[in-house]
């Protein structure tokens, strides 16, 4: 992709809070119209990352672009034209929903009459239509976040920023926020979106880029990434760990790379589904293994994390709070 | 500026607008300084020897000082709020004024304190206090208040950005105001009170600002307690303004 064609140019943007660099040079092209999904565990940089490219925080190295912005240089130029969903809900839970999306419109500029008028939109697009006139703090959580996403739009954006749109929501809201993404999307909305979830990259991003300490390690479609941390996940649980180097003898032949042994855990990736399950209990019954339970599932960030970086994402969090709190 | 302006307006009355939707705050601008009056005009009054004075026309002014500065802590708060609930960055994110969600803060404050400045002062006029001043003085004494509640938002706007919850915020604020306006001469002389206290009293802006306010209404003796009283601040706003715009910057540039 030429960098003409892009919505977002992001070229070794770094940023560091003390010892801890939060983005250690990030580069990243998002195509207009396209969707990027950044992939990645809690503290890996996401957010930092979206609050560069949302004029938020000023970066300490390398430059970025949106819509042919720069975002220090002309940062109120851009504010016109982005829309930024954050984490938690930014709305004002003293107003209502109308009075919210008003407020928004009025900062944009819009006297109030139409900054209403697009506020009632918003609030009929996004299923809010009862709930126009009630505080927000009576809303659910997945009610709040759609105002939150409807107050990103108020403007029109053609770039939007979704800084974890669904984490603690409901499976239910969580599906009703997708479908909304999906239709912005179809708009020709550009989608730049942050998630710990591989089903969410999957389900809305063309592409994703896994972001982790502060770096892009890998970036593709869901397919090509799914490839490189290879097929279904088949974990066998063993009655005593002593077993384990037998079973990781026993089930050797059914994976490319060498099944991994971690307590009474065995993991590997497994090159075929089908008949999987009956096969590995077959080859531990030869080998006299006592197996507590098997399980065959398909692979998450943590398959990818482990995969990709060779260490589980739970535990990369872990370290970068730990330094975190450090640099703290 | 006009961007200022609209956009501090439009802060200001978001934040006006939640005051009649939360009965807690409603009742924190109006029953409990209500109470406070009653109770130290009925309950200490009359053990109280203010001599020249009878002690309702002594302690108006000193309750509605004291009143004015306790108001901030709702700006504290709400800042507090606004900044870790992420409303700041939404505000960040928008093509609008930067200064106007502290100007906006402060700018509803006025609002609040007129509201309560006239809440205590026709509470006191129904239990006695009554103005030995003419109007233009009687004016600019409620000028003066209103100048020092605003200067006043501004070194709360500092503790809310300051701190890392609401509720810090809200015990920083009550630890460093209640000493300062007790130990004024906002409710006894400071005569009464022992020499340590007493030096501390007597140069604690709120007893200049207190006595200002007694100078401008009761026609006490002025001395140079209402220019005092304006340099006082003058002085709280140059400081804590830019030290609340500073910290401000720094905190929502995280």
């Amino acid at each position: 992709m030429s960098p003409d064609d892009a919505a977002i140019v992001v070229r070794g943007v770094t940023k560091s809070y003390g010892s801890v660099h939060a983005l250690a040079g990030v580069d990243l092209d998002v195509a207009s119209g396209g969707v990027l999904a950044l992939l990645g565990p809690n503290g890996a940089g996401k957010t930092t990352l979206v609050r560069v490219l949302t004029t938020l925080l000023k970066p300490d190295g390398g430059s970025a672009r949106v819509l042919g912005c720069d975002v220090v240089s002309e940062a109120a130029k851009l504010r016109e034209r982005i829309g930024l969903a954050g984490q938690y809900a930014a709305v004002d839970e003293n107003l209502t929903g109308l009075e919210n999306l008003t407020m928004v419109g009025r900062l944009y500029g819009t006297p109030r009459a139409p900054a209403k008028a697009r506020g009632r939109e918003l609030l009929e697009r996004f299923d809010l239509v009862e709930a126009a006139g009630r505080p927000a703090k009576t809303y659910s959580g997945g009610m709040r976040r759609r105002l939150d996403l409807a107050a990103a739009l108020v403007a029109k954006p053609p770039v939007l920023f979704l800084d974890e749109p669904t984490t603690g929501l409901d499976p239910r809201s969580r599906l009703s926020l997708w479908e909304v993404i999906e239709g912005l999307v179809a708009e020709g909305t550009t989608v730049l979106l942050t998630t710990q979830y591989l089903d969410e990259a999957d389900r809305l991003a063309s592409t994703i880029a896994v972001i982790d300490h502060g770096r892009v390690i890998a970036e593709g479609t869901s397919d090509e990434l799914k490839d490189r941390v290879g097929g279904e996940r088949l974990e066998v649980s063993l009655d005593d760990a002593a077993q384990a180097q037998a079973a990781v003898e026993a089930l050797a032949a059914l994976s490319d790379e060498a099944p991994v042994a971690d307590g009474l855990l065995v993991r590997l990736s497994v090159r075929e589904r089908s008949g999987a399950i009956v096969e590995a209990a077959h080859r531990l019954r030869e080998a006299q293994v006592g197996v507590d339970d098997l399980v065959l599932r398909r692979p998450t960030l943590d398959d990818v994390f482990l995969a990709l970086t060779g260490h589980a994402a739970e535990e990369a969090a872990e370290a970068e709070e730990r330094e975190r709190e450090r640099a703290a | 500026m006009r961007r200022l302006i609209s956009d501090t307006l439009i802060i200001a009355e978001r934040n006006l607008v939640r005051l009649p939707r939360a009965p807690e705050l409603l009742i924190a601008f109006t029953v409990q300084p209500i109470m406070f009056v009653l109770l130290f005009r009925y309950v200490f009054g009359g053990a109280i020897r203010t001599p020249g004075y009878t002690y309702v026309d002594y302690l108006i002014p000193g309750i509605i000082v004291q009143n004015i500065a306790f108001g901030g802590f709702v700006t504290a708060i709400g800042l507090n709020e606004d900044v870790h609930k992420g409303l700041v960055d939404r505000f960040r994110s928008l093509p609008m004024s930067r200064a106007a969600v502290l100007a906006g803060r402060t700018l509803s404050d006025v609002v609040t304190n007129a509201l309560s400045v006239g809440i205590l002062l026709i509470t006191g006029v129904i239990i006695g206090f009554a103005f030995h001043a003419d109007a233009l003085h009687a004016l600019a004494g409620i000028a003066l208040l209103l100048l020092f509640g605003y200067a006043f938002s501004w070194f709360f706007a500092f503790i809310g950005l300051l701190v890392s919850s609401p509720e810090s915020a809200n015990s920083v604020g009550f630890i460093a105001v209640f000493p300062l306006t007790f130990v004024s001469s906002a409710f006894v002389p400071v005569g009464s009170m022992p020499a340590v206290l007493k030096t501390f009293a007597e140069v604690n802006p709120f007893t200049i600002i207190v006595d200002a306010m007694r100078s401008l209404w009761l026609g006490a003796p002025a001395h140079n307690y209402v220019w005092g009283a304006f340099v006082w601040v003058l002085v709280i706003m140059a400081v804590f303004a830019p030290l609340a715009v500073a910290r401000y910057r720094t905190t929502a540039g995280q």
